[in-house]
C-alpha cells in the first residue's frame, strides 16, 4: 500500500494509495461474501481496476465460531492495471476470533485489523484455538488494531426498529456485516449510495430488512467519520483503463454469457444439460434465468444423464453444452467418447476444483488437464480450450463453440474455482464484432445425397467435419453410434484398416484445427528476453504480475499464455526452443510441463503449488527468478 | 402424427442392413411388428428416431430406415430426453433391455418416466444378458443358474412393470414378442399416448435362456396363464374364463374362481390417476411362470415435460421480450471510461 499523504479533511488525513487489498473474514453466516461483493461494486464504480478472491468452506454452515466455518472475501483494487487479488491484505476485517486466527498471518506487517470485539468471548476464543486473548497477549502489536463492538453498535443503530417490533435482536445482529462494510467504505472514501440502492432492491419485499441493513451501513460509515480512533482514511484513484463501457463480472457469469453469445451468433438454440456440482452450478443458475434467449436448461438426474441429454440435443441440431467439475467429468468420460465417435458438436465445461475424489470442492486447482486430454477409453482426442481470467471466460466459451461447430466435435472448456468465483472489470465487447458462428456450419440437405445415397461420414476435405444431418430431414435417415464407423457410409465396421484410418482421421482433425489458430502472442516488452514463462488457465494474472515485478527489477522476461491446450499452437515448439530457460508454473504437479517436455524435448522448468489457492504474485516472482536465472538444477 | 397421402409400407421402414440377431431370436418378431405398424400409424421415417443403449436389443435402430442412435450402456433414455425436449416434432423411441434399462441404466429409466418426457420406451425383457453371453440379469428368477451364478442367483428379480408404476409412469404396458396382434395394439396405444410410455416386451432368448416365457406362449399353457387386461372389462381368464381377479381387503389382488368371485371381479380401468390398483395387478406375478397380466396397466394424462419446458421458454420470451445480447451483457452496474 504505497502511499502519499495529500490532504487533511476535518482533522483526518487522507492518504492517497495506488492500490489496496482488503479482506473480510467471518463466520459462514456472517455475510462476508455479500459485504465483499458490495465493496467490489463500490470499487468498480470508483473506477478502480480490481480482482477478487472469494474463499468459502464447502460446508454450508460449519459450526459457528470454528476455524472450519470461516468464510472470506479478498478484494484488490488499484489505480493501475492489476492482475491478481493481491498477495497480502492491507486491511483485515475479522468478525470473530476464528477469522483472526485463520487470516492474521496473511496480513501485511503494519496492516490494519478491524476486530468485532463483541465476538471475542471466552467460548469463541476457545473454539478458534486461542489460549490467551490475542487482544491482550501481544499478538497484535505489529498491526494497527481497531477493536470495534460491531454487534453492539449494530443493535444500537436498530434500536428503534426493535422497539417497534419490526425486528428481533437476532435479525438486528445479522446486519453487522453492513456495519462493517459501512466502516470500510468510510475508510476508503467510498460513497454508499449504490449499496443503499442495491439493498432496497434486494429487500424490496421486506422493507423492514432493507431499512435495517441501510441503517447499519450508514451507522458504520458514521462511526468511522465521528470516532477519533481512525486517524487516516484512504483514497484509491480511478485506474486508467482502456476507454469503453465496463461492468464487473465473475468467471461463471462470463462463461454463461459467452454461451448465450455463441447461441445468438450461431443462430442455434442453446441446450444446457447439467447436474449440480460446486463450483459449476452457478452456470446452471445463470442460464436458467435466461430462458428469454430460447435457452432450454435441463437439470438431469446425474452427470451421465446430463451429457447424454446434450448428445441427444446435439444430434437434433442444438448447441449442446454441459458443465461440471472433475468428479462429474469423470462420470461423463464414456459419453464423451461417444461424442467423439459420433462427431457431434458440443461443449463440455470443467470448472476445476481440488482433487482427487471429492477433494476440495470450493477451492481451485488446475489438476484436470490430463483428465481433459486423456481420461477416456481408446484414442479419443478432442479440442481443449482454457480460459485465462474471469472475463476471458466469455471469449473462451465463444472460441469453444467456434471449434465445436466448425470441426463437428465435442470441445472441453477448462475453467476453475478461482476464475468461477472471482470478479474483475470487463470491457463490454461490441456484439456485432463477435465471431459470426452461423458461418461455421450448415445442416445437411438433400443436396448431400449422392447417387441415391447419403453418406453421414463423408468429410469436408478441409475441416474433416462430417455432415450434420438433422432428424426431420427426408432422405438423410441414418444411424450413428459408438461402434467404429466405416469411413464414408458410417456403417458398423470391424475392418482392421478402417479402424486404423478412422483413428488417424480423428487425430488429424486436431491438426486441422491447429492450422487455423492465430500466431502465438509473446509478451516481451524488452524484445531481448532469454527466459520465457509459460502458463495456461487462471495462472495468467499471477504470472503477469510476477513478470511485471521481475521487469521492474531489471529482469528481461517473456510471457506466453496458452489458450489452446489441444491442439497446441503450431508455432509453440519453435518459440519454446528459442529461449535459454523456460519456466512453467501450474496449480498441479506439472501436467502441461510434462506434455510440453514430451512435445518439444526442451527441459522446461516446472513450478508447482497445489494448495487450493491461486499463486501469490510475489512467491511466483521469486520462483521464476530462481528457475530462470539460478543455477540449473 | 403426420397425415399421410402416400401410404408408406414396411419396406420404407426397413434399412438395407443385414439383421444379425441369432436365428430364432424374439427380436426378429418385434422388429417385424414395429416395421409393419409404423406406416399404418402414419409415422414418417424422417421424423422417427430410435435411440438405444447396449445389448442385443439395442442393435434395433440399425435395422430401421429411420434416424437412429446406438448409444452407450444404459443411457438411451438420457439421450432421448435431450432430443425430445429440443425436437418436439419428432417421434422418439427408446429400445432397451432388462440389463441396459433396469441395471446399468435404471436411474435414467425411472427419471425419464417420472418426468413424463414424450418418449416411447420398449424394454425387451429376456431375463438374461445375451450380448455378454449368458449372465443372469436383474429380471432373472431367484436361483437362476447361469454363467456368473453357478450355485444359483441370490438377488430377487425386479418386476419392470412395478418399477415403472413406482416411478409414476403415465403409460405402462406389457406384451409378448411373438403375439403380433397384441403387441401391435399395445404399441399403437403407446404411440398415441401423450407423454412417456413404457412397454415391457417378453422376448425369448433362444440361445441363453430359451423358454423363459413358455407359460405365456405355449399354445397348451397360454390360455391358462395370460391374464389379458382390457379397458372396461372384468379381469377374467382361463380357457373357459374360469379364473378371476379380485381385490383383498388390504388392496392386493388374488386369483379366485370366477364362480366364487361373483360381482367382486375387478373391472380394469387403466385411466385411474391413482396407480395403486395397477401396481397390485403388477404384483400378481413376479416371474411369468404362471398366470401373468399382459396389456395396458396404466394410461393417464399428465402434463408432458418437454411441453412444460417450452412453455416456460415462451413465457420468458413473452414476459421479458426476446433476449437482446447487448442488454444482457450490460446488465448490472456499468460505468464508462473515456479516454
Amino acid at each position: 500500500m504505497s502511499s502519499t499523504v495529500t490532504g487533511d479533511t476535518g482533522g483526518r488525513t487522507t492518504v492517497q494509495l495506488s492500490s489496496a487489498v482488503v479482506r473480510f473474514a467471518g463466520d459462514s453466516g456472517d455475510g462476508m461474501q455479500l459485504a465483499g461483493d458490495q465493496f467490489t461494486s463500490q470499487s468498480a464504480l470508483a473506477g478502480n481496476d480490481l480482482a477478487t478472491l472469494p474463499d468459502f468452506p464447502a460446508e454450508i454452515r460449519a459450526p459457528a465460531g470454528t476455524l472450519a466455518g470461516v468464510s472470506s472475501f479478498q478484494l484488490h483494487f488499484s489505480d493501475q492495471d492489476i492482475h491478481t487479488p493481491g498477495d497480502a491484505p492491507d486491511v483485515l476485517v475479522a468478525m470473530n476470533p476464528a477469522a483472526l486466527m485463520k487470516h492474521l498471518a496473511a496480513l501485511k506487517s503494519g496492516g490494519t485489523v478491524i476486530l468485532n470485539t463483541d465476538a471475542f468471548t471466552k467460548r469463541n476464543l476457545q473454539k478458534a484455538g486461542y489460549e490467551e486473548d490475542p487482544r491482550e497477549d501481544g499478538t497484535l502489536t505489529d498491526y494497527q488494531t481497531h477493536e470495534v463492538d460491531l454487534t453492539t453498535l449494530t443493535v444500537r443503530a436498530l434500536e428503534e426498529q426493535i422497539e417497534q417490533g419490526e425486528l428481533n435482536k437476532k435479525e438486528a445482529e445479522r446486519c453487522k456485516n453492513m456495519l462493517a462494510l459501512g466502516l470500510v467504505s468510510w475508510m476508503f472514501s467510498r460513497p454508499v449510495e449504490e449499496t443503499v440502492a442495491w439493498l432496497e432492491q434486494k429487500f424490496a419485499k421486506r422493507p423492514e430488512l432493507a431499512r435495517a441493513n441501510i441503517s447499519a451501513l450508514r451507522a458504520g460509515w458514521n462511526y468511522g467519520e465521528t470516532t477519533e480512533a481512525f486517524v487516516f482514511h484512504y483514497e484509491v484513484k480511478e485506474a486508467r483503463l482502456a476507454p469503453g463501457r465496463y461492468r464487473n463480472i465473475t468467471g461463471n457469469q462470463a462463461l454463461s454469457y459467452g454461451l448465450v453469445a455463441a447461441s445468438v451468433r450461431s443462430k442455434l438454440p442453446l441446450f444446457y444439460g447439467s447436474y449440480p456440482i460446486t463450483p459449476a452450478s452457478d452456470i446452471l443458475h445463470e442460464l436458467s434465468q435466461l430462458k428469454r434467449f430460447g435457452i432450454a436448461t435441463f437439470q438431469a438426474e446425474d452427470e451421465i444423464a446430463a451429457i447424454g441429454s446434450v448428445i441427444g440435443a446435439a444430434f437434433g441440431g442444438s448447441l449442446g453444452v454441459t458443465a461440471s467439475s472433475g468428479p462429474g467429468i469423470a462420470l461423463k468420460a464414456e459419453a464423451m467418447g461417444l461424442a467423439v465417435m459420433t462427431e457431434l458438436p458440443m461443449i463440455i465445461v470443467n470448472v476445476q476444483r481440488g482433487g482427487p475424489s471429492t477433494g476440495l470442492p470450493t477451492k481451485t486447482e488446475q489438476s484436470d488437464l490430463f483428465q481433459a486430454l486423456y481420461a477416456r477409453n481408446g484414442e479419443a482426442p478432442l479440442p481443449v480450450v482454457a480460459a485465462a481470467s474471469p472475463a476471458d471466460c466469455f471469449d473462451a466459451a465463444i472460441e469453444a463453440a467456434r471449434i465445436a461447430l466448425t470441426y463437428r466435435t465435442p470441445v472441453v472448456l477448462l475453467s476453475d474455482g478461482y476464475l468461477a468465483n472471482s470478479a474483475e472489470p470487463w470491457r463490454l465487447p461490441d456484439v456485432d464484432g463477435l465471431p459470426d458462428l452461423s458461418q461455421a456450419f450448415s445442416f445437411a440437405t438433400d443436396a448431400d445425397i449422392k447417387d441415391g445415397e447419403f453418406l453421414p461420414y463423408l468429410r469436408d476435405p478441409q475441416t474433416l467435419a462430417r455432415p450434420w444431418a438433422l432428424p426431420g430431414t427426408p432422405g438423410l435417415e441414418h444411424r450413428v453410434g459408438g461402434i467404429e464407423k466405416e469411413a464414408g457410409t458410417g456403417h458398423i465396421s470391424y475392418e482392421p484398416e478402417n479402424h486404423h484410418r478412422m483413428t488417424m482421421l480423428r487425430h488429424e482433425r486436431m491438426t486441422r484445427i491447429a492450422d487455423d489458430l492465430a500466431a502465438t502472442q509473446v509478451d516481451d516488452p524488452s524484445g531481448e528476453a532469454d527466459v520465457l514463462v509459460l502458463g495456461w488457465g487462471s495462472t495468467q494474472g499471477p504470472i503477469r504480475a510476477a513478470c511485471h515485478e521481475l521487469r521492474e527489477q531489471g529482469r528481461k522476461v517473456a510471457q506466453v499464455h496458452i489458450r489452446h491446450i489441444n491442439p497446441l499452437p503450431k508455432d509453440l515448439t519453435d518459440i519454446i526452443r528459442s529461449y535459454r530457460r523456460v519456466v512453467l508454473p501450474e496449480n498441479n504437479t506439472g501436467q502441461l510441463a510434462m506434455l510440453l517436455r514430451a512435445r518439444t524435448l526442451v527441459d522446461i522448468q516446472p513450478y508447482n503449488r497445489i494448495s487450493g489457492q491461486p499463486f501469490a504474485a510475489g512467491e511466483l516472482a521469486d520462483a521464476i527468478e530462481t528457475l530462470g536465472w539460478g543455477e540449473p538444477s | 402424427m403426420t397425415s399421410n397421402e402416400n401410404q408408406l409400407t414396411k419396406k420404407d421402414f426397413t434399412s438395407d442392413r443385414e439383421v444379425r440377431w441369432c436365428p430364432g431370436c424374439g427380436d426378429y418378431a418385434i422388429l417385424a411388428t414395429v416395421q409393419t405398424l409404423l406406416p399404418k400409424l402414419g409415422a414418417r421415417p424422417e421424423s422417427t428416431v430410435f435411440v438405444s443403449g447396449i445389448g442385443c436389443s439395442s442393435r434395433f435402430p440399425y435395422y430401421m430406415d429411420t434416424y437412429g442412435f446406438h448409444s452407450i450402456h444404459g443411457r438411451a433414455p438420457a439421450l432421448a430426453t435431450g432430443l425430445a425436449i429440443t425436437r418436439p416434432d419428432l417421434d422418439v423411441w427408446v429400445i432397451t433391455g432388462d440389463g441396459d434399462g433396469l441395471s446399468i441404466g435404471g436411474n435414467h429409466l425411472i427419471h425419464a418416466l417420472r418426468r413424463n418426457v414424450n418418449i416411447k420406451i420398449l424394454l425387451f425383457n429376456n431375463e438374461i444378458y445375451g450380448l455378454t453371453k449368458g449372465q443372469y440379469s436383474p429380471t432373472s428368477p431367484l436361483g437362476s443358474v447361469k454363467k456368473s451364478t453357478p450355485m444359483g442367483s441370490i438377488d430377487r428379480p425386479m418386476n419392470p412393470v412395478s418399477l415403472a408404476l413406482g416411478a409414476e409412469a403415465t403409460f405402462v404396458a406389457r406384451s409378448i414378442d411373438t403375439d403380433r396382434q397384441h403387441l401391435s395394439e399395445v404399441l399403437e396405444a403407446a404411440y398415441q399416448h401423450d407423454g412417456a410410455a413404457f412397454v415391457e416386451i417378453y422376448q425369448n432368448c433362444n440361445v441363453f435362456n430359451d423358454g423363459a416365457f413358455i407359460a405365456l406362449k405355449d399354445p397348451e399353457q397360454r390360455d391358462h396363464n395370460q391374464i389379458r387386461l382390457v379397458d372396461g372389462e372384468p379381469i377374467i381368464f382361463g380357457p373357459e374364463g374360469e379364473h378371476a381377479v379380485v381385490a383383498r381387503g388390504d388392496g392386493s389382488m388374488k386369483i379366485v374362481s370366477t364362480e366364487k368371485a361373483g360381482d367382486r371381479v375387478v373391472v380394469h380401468d387403466p385411466s385411474k390417476d391413482e396407480p395403486t390398483t395397477a401396481f397390485a395387478l403388477a404384483r400378481l406375478a413376479h416371474n411369468p411362470v404362471g398366470p401373468t397380466p399382459i396389456g395396458i396397466f396404466r394410461d393417464v394424462r399428465r402434463p408432458v415435460y418437454d411441453r412444460l419446458l417450452r412453455e416456460q421458454v415462451e413465457q420468458a420470451e413473452a414476459g421479458q421480450g426476446d433476449g437482446a445480447l447487448e442488454e444482457l451483457l450490460a446488465s448490472g452496474n456499468v460505468w464508462d471510461v473515456v479516454s
